[in-house]
């Protein structure tokens, strides 16, 4: 009975977030719209027993994907009242699509469900049962490969997102390891052959003497 | 009692929403992405459900990929977003057209 | 043998090889050497084989060499059939080429394209002999087109002429016309026999008169009809015959040699030759025949025509060579093949004497060809005059001489034949025979008599040709004179040719004829019971007052018969229809084809426009793609829900 209870509002709540997501004006407040939708599902998969998922929904992506959400946001200049328009004008469409979807997959989900467990009572789990557990032996043991290439994958999101964004700012004062290696003694010496100079005679040594060096017209 | 059904509903309610938030925020790249987020919730609300109901762990392993490569896609996304904006001084969705064919 | 078969063909083939690929490194008398070495072997050769042939009276020789492939049961092979009739030719062909090619040294003295002239020279005997010793139809074939090439390069020896480049174009396209007639003649026996080889057809000749073909709906021809005159349509381009003959007198523009061996001699009687080897073929078509015997009178009248106004010392040679092989193509027609070809062989050499005596005056008067600026040369060029007068004599059919006996073997001939036309060949023939005296008698009393009508600097000059240039006119005389004589008992009323020749017992004309005849002798005094001396006679008598006696007569003359001569002089329009109507309709339709068929349809609609189409279907499809992420996103959707929709009908239904 609480189950269905907690069930319904925090459904509730999950859709009202997401319809202020698709409707508020503000991107700030859509993102933090976001973040309401994403706790109430929180407690939903908690509802569900998926406890570690829960978890990392709340720490990976309210904590950091939602941050970075709002920290672009805020960070860039952007004209709400611009971007909005077209809203009402794509709203009735909008919602004739969405309602197709909305039918479609209901008239499958409720009339034409056969072979999906749909009357199959929830037997709670034994109270020493760990999802975390049971996650982590089939990640470490059956999907290890696509684990380490998920890993990898997020590397690669690292290295792309900083290449992208990062942008070398003219006259900013760094060292440049690898040009003090590279270089060579011929980068910074140069060896001119000149003609000896010879020993001033006398009386020509005094034409020569008052002439700036090379200034020779 | 709460069934499948209700998961599955409340999903398909969920995904729908997104849906057509994508069709009304279409001139917003940031509501785009999160509307994309939440595209995402809504699937991954499905293969919970399916994992706890069918008692199979593969969902929530699956579930955990998602979640993996929803956030790169978001830190890519707005990485892009990010240069797009220094470059262009806007976001907007119309003035993007260099690919019209 | 058959080794000496091969032999016979393949020494000139080296001489011409050897001339042609290492005449820089051989040099000017290594390529002459090397090339009358070959063509010498092949003439000890040819007369061995006529030997064994005649005197040991060995079985005609019918086999293949070398199979080159085999299509559907079609041989096709290179074999020789060598019988009498292929012997006499050879040696013809052999002979007049080794005389050609010692008058060569002399004749081309000083031209830069020695070497290659041998060497082409060499390479027509050989294609000659592939032709006259074929034993199937695609040999045949090959040494038709063989020397036809070696015609054209050879009338486009001097290729920085334009008039020789356009006079060896012209034999070139005349002589397509004529080999499209050819090669489907071949096709239709092919068609019927299934097979290429001459012996084969041969034997179901008699059927396949019986056989019909629609050649169009609703007419039926008998397919030997049919095949013959498609045949003899290859003939008429070879040989020369009206309405093909245009590209012979133009052929003159290739040197004199040349005019002597392939434009007299012996390619222009690849016709008649092929017509008298096909004589199994042709015997059971009567309409075929008359259709023959029609073209060849009027070949021979009308050319000789013609002949009458030229001035141009070759073009005369060339008009009578056309007369001389319609008088040939007439006896075929009128099934006297063994004539024909008797005819053939002294007009090969007499003919050949004329052009290369031609050619001596010439050389003589240093390339001046214009017979007005000639005259008295009889004291300049005495071996040249006497051997002119000979052949001039042997041409206008002299009795005793060679071609009397030919000439008149065949006009008897034809005055026996019954078959449709042959009323109009005999008067066409009598009445050549008056023209041909008069043109050849006009151009022997232009050039070696009256007044010396060349500038004084030329007089200065003129002078008796080289030995090499006089020996071959020396000994192509004797034969002009005595080869007659000599051989129109067996060749004509013996059983010479035996099986090679074919003649149904209703057509034998020359059998008919034969019955007349009691020795050379006896028949030289019967032919003063003809009208036929008197005729020839006459021609010289009219061309003696015409031009030495009264010359101002000819000018009058030509006055007065002002339309004919227009007609004349205009050649009968046939150039100008040929160039008109011809030439120009083809062109007319090349350039509608190209305009309307290649540029319109091909490159507009097919090429440009399918890109065109492709073009307006991508401007069409590229609206789609407006480039907004949104637009992108609504059909993936839009799509999404489509097909879930699609789907859920589907198992719904």
């Amino acid at each position: 009975m609480l189950t269905t209870v907690i069930f319904y509002l925090t459904a509730a709540v999950l859709v009202g977030a997401a319809l202020g997501v698709i409707t508020s004006r503000n991107p700030v407040h859509s993102a933090l719209f976001l973040i309401v939708a994403f706790v109430s599902s929180a407690v939903l998969w908690l509802l569900l027993e998926a406890e570690f998922l829960a978890i990392v929904l709340v720490l990976v992506y309210v904590g950091a994907v939602m941050v970075l959400f709002l920290f672009v946001v805020m960070m860039l200049d952007i004209n709400a009242a611009t971007l909005r328009e077209g809203f009402i004008r794509y709203a009735p469409l909008g919602a004739i699509v969405a309602g197709i979807l909305v039918l479609e997959l209901v008239s499958v989900i409720w009339y034409r469900n056969e072979g999906l467990p749909v009357g199959r009572e929830l037997v709670p789990r034994a109270p020493d049962y760990s999802s975390t557990e049971e996650l982590g032996r089939a990640l470490y043991t059956d999907y290890l490969m696509p684990f380490e290439l998920a890993a990898f994958l997020l590397l690669l999101a690292i290295v792309a997102a900083i290449l992208l964004t990062m942008r070398q700012r003219p006259g900013l004062k760094a060292q440049d390891v690898s040009a003090q290696v590279r270089v060579r003694r011929g980068d910074r010496i140069r060896l001119v052959s000149m003609p000896a100079e010879a020993e001033p005679a006398a009386g020509a040594g005094e034409q020569g003497a008052g002439d700036p060096p090379g200034g020779r017209p | 009692m709460i069934g499948l059904s209700h998961y599955l509903t409340l999903s398909a309610i969920l995904f729908a929403i997104s849906v057509a938030g994508i069709f009304l925020n279409r001139k917003n790249v940031i509501v785009l992405l999160m509307c994309v987020e939440l595209l995402l919730l809504a699937v991954n609300f499905n293969f919970i459900a399916f994992s706890r109901y069918l008692d199979d762990v593969a969902g929530q392993v699956f579930v955990f990929f998602i979640l993996t490569v929803a956030a790169a896609e978001s830190a890519i996304g707005l990485a892009i977003l990010v240069v797009l904006f220094r470059n262009r001084r806007s976001i907007n969705v119309e003035e993007l057209d260099t690919m019209r064919g | 043998m058959e080794r000496i078969y091969l032999a016979t063909v393949l020494a000139p083939l080296a001489g011409a090889l050897a001339a042609g690929l290492f005449g820089r490194l051989i040099g000017r008398t290594g390529a002459h050497l090397v090339t009358i070495a070959g063509v010498a072997a092949a003439f000890a050769l040819s007369l061995l084989v006529l030997k064994d042939q005649w005197l040991d009276g060995a079985p005609a020789f019918n086999g293949s060499v070398y199979t080159w492939a085999v299509v559907d049961g079609v041989r096709m092979e290179v074999g020789f059939l060598v019988d009498r009739l292929t012997a006499l030719m050879m040696v013809v062909v052999t002979s007049v080429s080794l005389m050609v090619h010692v008058y060569t040294i002399g004749y081309m003295h000083d031209d830069d394209g020695y070497q290659r002239f041998f060497s082409y020279i060499s390479l027509f005997t050989f294609a000659m002999l592939m032709l006259v010793m074929a034993n199937n139809f695609l040999q045949l074939f090959f040494g038709w087109e063989a020397v036809g090439l070696v015609s054209y390069l050879l009338i486009g020896f001097w290729y920085t002429r334009p008039t020789a480049i356009f006079a060896n174009l012209k034999a070139f396209l005349v002589n397509r016309v004529g080999d499209f007639g050819f090669l489907l003649g071949i096709a239709v026996l092919l068609m019927y026999t299934g097979s290429l080889d001459y012996q084969a057809t041969f034997d179901r000749a008699p059927s396949l008169a019986g056989e019909v073909i629609e050649v169009w709906p609703g007419s039926g021809w008998s397919v030997a009809t049919v095949a013959c005159i498609l045949l003899f349509i290859g003939a008429m381009g070879k040989s020369a015959q009206v309405p093909l003959h245009v590209w012979l007198p133009d052929s003159m523009e290739g040197p004199t040699p040349i005019s002597a061996l392939i434009h007299a001699a012996t390619m222009v009687t690849a016709g008649v030759f092929m017509v008298a080897r096909m004589s199994p073929l042709f015997e059971y078509s009567e309409a075929a025949l008359s259709f023959v015997l029609v073209i060849g009178a009027t070949t021979a009248l009308f050319t000789g025509f013609l002949g009458i106004i030229q001035n141009d010392i070759k073009r005369v040679v060339a008009y009578s060579t056309l007369s001389q092989l319609g008088y040939m193509v007439v006896a075929l027609g009128a099934s006297a093949y063994a004539a024909g070809v008797f005819h053939l062989m002294t007009h090969a050499f007499f003919k050949a004497l004329l052009f290369l005596a031609a050619g001596s005056v010439i050389i003589g008067l240093h390339h001046e060809q214009d017979i007005r600026k000639m005259g008295g040369l009889r004291r300049y060029m005495p071996i040249t005059y006497w051997t002119s007068l000979i052949g001039t004599l042997s041409l206008i059919g002299f009795p005793g001489f060679s071609g009397f006996f030919s000439k008149d073997v065949l006009i008897e001939a034809v005055h026996g034949a019954t078959r449709p036309g042959a009323g109009y060949a005999w008067w066409c023939l009598m009445i050549g025979v008056f023209v041909t005296s008069l043109y050849s008698f006009r151009m022997f009393f232009l050039v070696f008599h009256g007044r010396e009508r060349m500038d004084e600097e030329t007089k200065h000059h003129v002078h008796e040709s080289p030995w090499v240039v006089w020996l071959p006119l020396v000994l192509l005389a004797i034969p002009s004179v005595v080869i007659g004589w000599l051989t129109i008992d067996p060749v004509v009323f013996g059983n010479f040719f035996g099986d090679a020749i074919f003649v149904q017992a209703a057509n034998d004309v020359v059998g008919a004829a034969a019955r007349e005849y009691h020795g050379p002798v006896a028949y030289i005094l019967h032919a003063f019971g003809t009208p036929i001396p008197y005729l020839a006679a006459a021609g010289a008598a009219v061309a003696w007052y015409l031009t030495l006696r009264n010359p101002a007569a000819a000018d009058s003359l030509q006055r007065a018969l002002r339309l004919p001569n227009l007609v004349l002089e205009n050649k009968y329009w046939f150039d100008a229809f040929n160039e008109k109507v011809l030439a120009a309709g083809s062109r007319l339709l090349g350039t509608t084809l190209w305009k309307a068929g290649d540029t319109v349809v091909i490159d507009g609609a097919l090429v440009n426009g399918s890109a065109r189409l492709v073009g307006l279907a991508a401007g069409f499809v590229r609206r789609a793609q407006t480039g907004y992420l949104y637009d992108y996103a609504f059909a993936m959707i839009i799509g999404l829900a489509t097909l879930l929709g699609w789907l859920l009908w589907r198992s719904l239904g």
